[in-house]
């Protein structure tokens, strides 16, 4: 089964490039919503049954394959706003660094002592490639929904090494942190509607008002 | 015990949310807020046992912060009383129900040895607070909420990953997998030092960042300069104490590995930036709000330093945590009432306001005065001891860097609130509703007498708590 799960592991990064490589929002989103689905299905690839599984795989699916792209979907339509336009950085130049980036992950994490179980899977560089990618898309794009959707990859990236550690993490703390990333996108989404009643626009390089002369 | 602590503002938190009254809604926060400090004292005084399995446990480090979480959210929540009373023309729902929510997670940070728990704990202290600092509801407070929220959450996702990576360290080492701060202790020594050291380094970076030391601090002056007086009192009091208290933790956890060495020059160097970046861009500030959000990046910079240089260091940091977040909420206080009165938050327009809000203006006065460390108020013990211990340890440059911003940092605050609170009320000055009242004037007049008596007196408690906590962070005793 952890063959499967790598090549899981592949059709993350990919996604990570779609993400990188795509001007339309709702594009993006899905995109991160399928990423969420495959982090939702990992677990049962690489634990034995049980009924405390069964419930972690539906609460993942359920938070970050369906519940946040909704609520990112209906503020992007309430938006009324489809493409990212103009980012900070092209698109061809992100796509490269992105390539740049899960290269260097893969030899980062070549450098680190690992476990002999885990030593010939995917989990660490794809963890950290995903990380990486998230932390580009929050940083060269304009879009108020861009950088959530960007927020979104970090923390599915953080949430692939969470895989590894399913001894030292109670379920408590585990649950705790999806519940703030669920109330801290919900409260994001509010910001984001809030923004583009007062701004008519998405474009987080229209918050300048608040800087040192 | 522990449950007390965190459950009972949870249950404010209920009852102010259904609350339909505006004007009950602050008093039934101050009794929650009352009864939240009554417990604080009585575990301080009485010390429950570490619960089954270690996750609470009250030691030395948590109770300073909660002490101080505890005394500020209080004397906010009375503030709120006066405050609110001025800004009928929104509903305080949210920023009452929030406020309790916040001070429940802050407890929890402080109680917690589960580095995993504090990190959801420490999170939901950063969203909860997301709502207050867009109470004005304008284009300016979105822009700083939208700042805050995306800068701390990716900050202290970052943190997660280097939670995770030490967890991961325990893995491999073969020992028992785990994130009880106790456990890593005992275990440091057999971790592997290359996922350590990468650990730390994401911690730092994460925690730094909500906790605002330069060159992670540009969401600080939005975020303060947009929020409420009693908001920014408990940001720039109450969380960065918290964000403080991680650091902490992982300062205590580094001591048991080789990393130490490397943590404190991290610290030493980020506290040193930070102070000089407050030094150059407190100069000419033409907002007041912002000034002190600039004067709290200072301070956490004073903090991190003093923790980097270890030894008697430590307990000017320690003192400092409560020093600094008192009289932080002094000054934010204080210029929420200034700000009222004038309808503004700008050097251009605010002056005399000595001569047009005397208790007020005077308490702003006062605040600068003990902020910046002249003695007699307790900034200025923390402040002399960290220096001192600086040139005792013969770290000539940092003791210089560190005096030389200090300076440049009191000339430049005075330049912005001398103007403020002497001289004349300009005759254009708009005419506000706004009077100084016990409520509005009180508590930031109590804390003010806090921050005095902190500085000519350390009642003996107080001391033998300090020094239990520099001992927890390896000060020989």
């Amino acid at each position: 089964m952890i063959t499967l799960a790598d090549q899981l592991l592949v059709l993350v990064l990919l996604i990570n490039f779609i993400s990188l490589g795509t001007s339309r929002l709702m594009f993006s989103i899905r995109a991160v919503a399928a990423q969420g689905v495959i982090l939702g299905i990992l677990p049962g690839l690489i634990h034995p049954f049980s009924w405390h599984l069964v419930a972690i795989t539906v609460v993942i699916l359920a938070v970050k394959g369906v519940i946040i792209p909704m609520m990112l979907g209906r503020a992007v339509r309430s938006a009324e706003i489809k493409r990212e336009v103009e980012p900070f950085l092209g698109y061809v130049p992100t796509l490269l660094l992105g390539a740049v980036f899960t290269a260097l992950s893969f030899g980062f994490a070549g450098r680190l002592p690992m476990l002999a179980e885990h030593q010939n899977y995917m989990f660490v560089p794809a963890s950290i490639a995903t990380l990486m990618t998230g932390f580009l898309v929050l940083t060269t794009r304009r879009k108020a929904i861009s950088q959530v959707i960007g927020y979104l990859v970090l923390d599915n990236g953080i949430f692939i090494f969470g895989l590894l550690l399913t001894e030292a993490m109670p379920v408590m703390v585990e649950a705790g942190a999806l519940l703030d990333l669920l109330v801290g996108t919900f409260v994001m989404g509010i910001v984001i509607n809030q923004i583009s009643r007062e701004f008519s626009s998405l474009d987080t390089s229209l918050l300048t008002s608040l800087k040192e002369e | 015990m522990y449950a007390a602590l965190i459950i009972l503002p949870l249950i404010g938190a209920a009852v102010t949310w259904l609350i339909p009254f505006d004007r009950l809604r602050p008093k039934v926060l101050s009794l929650f807020t009352f009864a939240h400090l009554g417990i604080t004292i009585q575990m301080l005084s009485f010390t429950p046992p570490q619960s089954p399995g270690g996750w609470f446990c009250l030691d030395a480090l948590g109770k300073i912060v909660l002490l101080s979480t505890s005394v500020l959210f209080l004397f906010c929540a009375l503030y709120s009383i006066g405050y609110l009373f001025y800004r009928r023309e929104r509903s305080n729902r949210v920023l009452c129900c929030g406020l309790l929510v916040c001070l429940s997670a802050a407890s929890m940070v402080t109680i917690t040895h589960h580095l995993g728990l504090m990190w959801v704990a420490l999170e939901t202290t950063t969203i909860s607070m997301a709502p207050m600092i867009y109470f004005n509801r304008n284009a300016r407070s979105i822009e700083a909420t939208w700042k805050y929220l995306l800068i701390c959450s990716v900050g202290v996702a970052l943190a997660l990953i280097g939670l995770y990576f030490l967890a991961y360290a325990t893995i491999v080492a073969r020992v028992e997998p785990s994130l009880l701060l106790d456990d890593l202790i005992r275990d440091a020594g057999k971790l592997s030092s290359g996922w350590v050291h990468a650990a730390f380094v994401f911690l730092l970076i994460g925690f730094g960042t909500k906790m605002g030391l330069a060159p992670l601090h540009t969401w600080k002056p939005d975020a303060y300069g947009e929020a409420p007086g009693l908001v920014g009192a408990l940001l720039s009091g109450g969380l960065v104490n918290l964000a403080f208290l991680a650091l902490l933790r992982i300062y205590q956890l580094s001591l048991a590995t080789k990393e130490i060495m490397f943590f404190q020059n991290a610290l030493v160097v980020m506290g040193l930036i930070s102070m000089i970046v407050a030094a150059i861009f407190m100069a000419r500030q033409a907002d007041f709000k912002r000034m002190l959000a600039y004067s709290s990046v200072e301070h956490v910079g004073i903090m991190a330093v003093a923790l980097g240089l270890g030894g008697k260091a430590i307990f000017g940091a320690l003192f400092h945590i409560l020093a600094n977040g008192l009289s932080k909420g002094v000054m934010f206080l204080s210029s929420g009432n200034i700000h009222r009165s004038y309808n503004s938050k700008s050097t251009d327009h605010v002056r005399g306001a000595l001569r047009r809000l005397p208790w007020s203006g005077g308490l702003f006065l006062a605040g600068f005065i003990a902020i910046t460390g002249s003695p007699p108020f307790a900034p200025f013990i923390s402040e002399f001891t960290i220096v001192s211990s600086a040139f005792i340890q013969g770290r000539m440059l940092v003791g210089a860097i560190f005096l030389i911003s200090l300076m440049i940092i009191f000339i430049g605050m005075a330049l912005t609130v001398l103007p403020m609170v002497m001289g004349e009320v300009p005759a254009d000055s708009e005419t506000t509703s706004y009077r100084d009242t016990i409520y509005t004037v009180g508590p930031p007049l109590a804390l003010l007498l806090l921050v005095f008596l902190l500085g000519v007196w350390i009642p003996a408690p107080l001391m033998t708590l300090l020094n239990e906590a520099s001992a927890l962070l390896g000060v020989p005793q």
